[in-house]
């Protein structure tokens, strides 16, 4: 180890000292505990004394020509629950919101969630072809779909089964794995009517079939009027390019419905009178009920928010004054208000929305509060433009028992202990 | 007051967008791409429609035949009798317990439509190698499933005539239209629940993964 790297090593030591000082140790892991090393000398980095990064030149620029990430930083990725699913082809990893701070999600950390695995498209050779009941069917290249007027907005995606393990009890112990299947982007591509009104839209349509590339060839029905209110096709997430697990290179966005509708790798639409009742949208994506019913075509993402700080990653360091931290969203529209409770639901005061709030996106809350240190029971409630109220798990469940897979969208109690650790609990 | 000439500007203008919107709306306004033509639509126009079949292709395939594809194809992950190898899915069984504690959701139990589960298997399956089926041999395998849930007998053959005479158990249990909001929760400010008590905690079960350092590679429970 070179003396650059130990007075390196030296700093991050101190970093881990610090917050052992204030009485974390491993609790509070992610953000900059991952730096750790094995050892090191005891060459503070801190004032008095000059970090070593104060001491040599850095390295250029294109150093990284495409940047990422500090290494100290490495633990904010998304993951998995092992358990969860058989293999990892069909299924998903978890946005780490415990770690991010605004209303969008980095490229790199956006949720994944796969029916057969990444599709890695060549640009060149995708085509997107529009068919069914329409005047012209198209085949279109991506430069031409680059052509179209262009739109950009900034929308959540949510699945549906997000925060689908705690239907029946809190299992996960966790902000990532409880509330990490969404992200919000800002997209930008074409509205899905200014292509369906190029191939002619013949009247008697009245559904349209969407589906993917990939190699479940994965499909959904939509309702026509969907398509032309708000529906997007994409190349471009924040920015820049999608990334290929979202969808490179072409998407959906169906801005406020439930995710597996916003088709990645989208290669085919067809417009037909009826809708197609396909796998995604029948055996599975269906919602079933106590008396044994099911709900099928349940796209909507009803209003829902989570306080991100504290959470079971980030405990309280210790009492004293805080400023709790969440996100809200709605499918309806907009946010209009967020209620945060300390004991479990009784008393309620309303959080600051910071701007901007914008339809179908994440929208951010903060609510300073002085914590005693005594135990508290954690909650955010959201109230969208509609009027409609976010539901506590009990009411939920008296509707739509447990055994309903999708549309959780009820309020997360946090239990805060004594000593400033959080964990999922449910009340009743 | 407007000048005649601001206002022939304004009315111009209006004119201008408003021909602009109706053309947009002609198909072909923009002529980016080329027309699809009939063989190329043939290629990819796999979509086959649960309730009624529509686009169900010529072919057929016997119970028979469809055990012999499904023992060499699907059993290594769904099971010989459709029971599904450990955490990969069940094809078969779980009659009756749509109501129970713990549902079994199966072609069986749970989908509405035949020709859907023809359609799956054409698009998705076997999951190494999708869409490399014959016409014949999915509809084959779509007879000895149906088969294997007691929903057609031994001798029957499906074909794009007879799939979708098949009525599934469930089909009339799904409601296609969306009941919600079906909660009328009321934003009460203080004093609003009476009894608070934590009736389940993620605490101590060790189902949560690591969510710092590396990817936890934690066994299945």
């Amino acid at each position: 180890m070179g003396p650059n790297l130990r007075r390196m090593a030296a700093a991050s030591r101190h970093l881990l000292g610090r917050r052992s000082f204030l009485g974390l140790g491993a609790a509070l892991t992610g953000s900059l505990a991952l730096g750790r090393p094995e050892q090191a000398d005891a060459q503070p980095a801190s004032p008095p004394a000059d970090a070593p990064w104060s001491q040599t030149a850095g390295s250029g620029v294109v150093d990284r020509p495409y940047g990422k990430p500090s290494d100290f930083e490495a633990g904010v990725i998304r993951r998995n629950v092992p358990w969860l699913t058989a293999g990892k082809e069909s299924s998903v990893s978890f946005t780490p919101l415990q770690d991010l701070h605004g209303i969008i999600t980095p490229n790199g950390l956006f949720y994944e969630r796969h029916h057969s695995g990444r599709a890695d498209v060549d640009p060149a050779q995708h085509r997107l072809m529009i068919h069914g009941l329409v005047g012209r069917p198209l085949l279109l290249s991506m430069q031409d779909i680059l052509r179209f007027p262009q739109v950009t907005r900034t929308h959540f995606i949510e699945c549906s089964a997000n925060g689908g393990m705690h239907w029946r009890t809190s299992q996960l112990n966790s902000l990532q794995f409880a509330h990490g299947m969404i992200g919000c982007a800002e997209w930008t591509g074409v509205r899905l009517s200014t292509l369906l009104e190029e191939a002619g839209i013949k009247k008697e349509a009245r559904w349209v079939m969407v589906e993917g590339a990939d190699s479940a060839h994965m499909n959904r029905s939509l309702p026509l009027a969907k398509c032309l209110d708000d529906c997007l096709l994409v190349y471009a997430q924040n920015g820049e390019a999608l990334r290929p697990e979202q969808g490179y290179p072409l998407r959906l966005v169906v801005p406020g419905w439930e995710g597996s509708v916003s088709i990645k790798w989208l290669r085919r639409i067809k417009l037909g009178d009826k809708p197609w009742y396909s796998r995604e949208e029948t055996s599975k994506y269906t919602d079933l009920m106590p008396d044994g019913t099911a709900r099928g075509f349940s796209f909507l993402m009803e209003a829902k928010s989570v306080i991100t700080s504290p959470c079971p990653e980030k405990p309280f360091p210790g009492p004293g004054l805080h400023e709790i931290r969440g996100l809200a969203w709605t499918g309806n529209g907009k946010v209009k208000r967020v209620d945060v409770s300390m004991d479990g639901g009784s008393n309620w005061q309303s959080a600051r929305l910071h701007e901007p709030v914008l339809s179908k996106a994440l929208t951010k809350f903060t609510l300073p509060w002085r914590w005693d240190g005594k135990p508290a029971l954690l909650q955010s409630r959201v109230i969208d433009e509609t009027g409609y109220v976010q539901p506590t798990i009990a009411e939920l469940r008296k509707q739509r028992g447990s055994n309903s897979v999708y549309h959780n969208n009820s309020i997360q109690t946090w239990q805060v202990k004594g000593d400033g650790s959080v964990f999922d609990v449910q009340l009743g | 007051m407007f000048s005649s000439a601001r206002c022939l500007l304004l009315c111009t203008a209006i004119t201008m967008a408003s021909t602009g919107l109706a053309a947009a709306a002609e198909p072909g306004h923009f002529g980016y791409g080329e027309k699809a033509t009939p063989e190329q639509i043939a290629g990819w126009d796999i979509d086959i429609r649960g309730d009624d079949g529509a686009g169900l292709p010529a072919g057929k395939g016997t119970v028979a035949r469809g055990g012999e594809i499904y023992a060499g194809q699907c059993a290594s992950c769904h099971g010989t009798f459709g029971e599904g190898e450990g955490r990969l899915p069940k094809l078969a069984g779980g009659a009756g317990t749509l109501r129970a504690e713990r549902p079994e959701l199966t072609v069986g139990s749970y989908w509405p439509f035949a020709p859907t589960l023809w359609d799956y298997i054409n698009r998705a399956m076997p999951i190494a190698a999708p869409h490399t089926l014959s016409s014949d041999d999915v509809y084959a395998l779509t007879a000895y499933i149906l088969h294997l849930n007691d929903i057609v007998g031994s001798e029957f053959v499906a074909d794009q005539n007879s799939l979708p005479k098949v009525k599934m158990p469930n089909r009339d249990n799904f409601v296609w239209t969306d009941p919600r909001p079906d909660t009328a929760a009321k934003p009460c400010m203080s004093g609003c629940a009476a009894d608070v008590a934590i009736t389940s905690t993620a605490e101590g079960k060790n189902l949560t993964p690591r969510t710092s350092g590396p990817l936890d590679t934690m066994s299945s429970k």
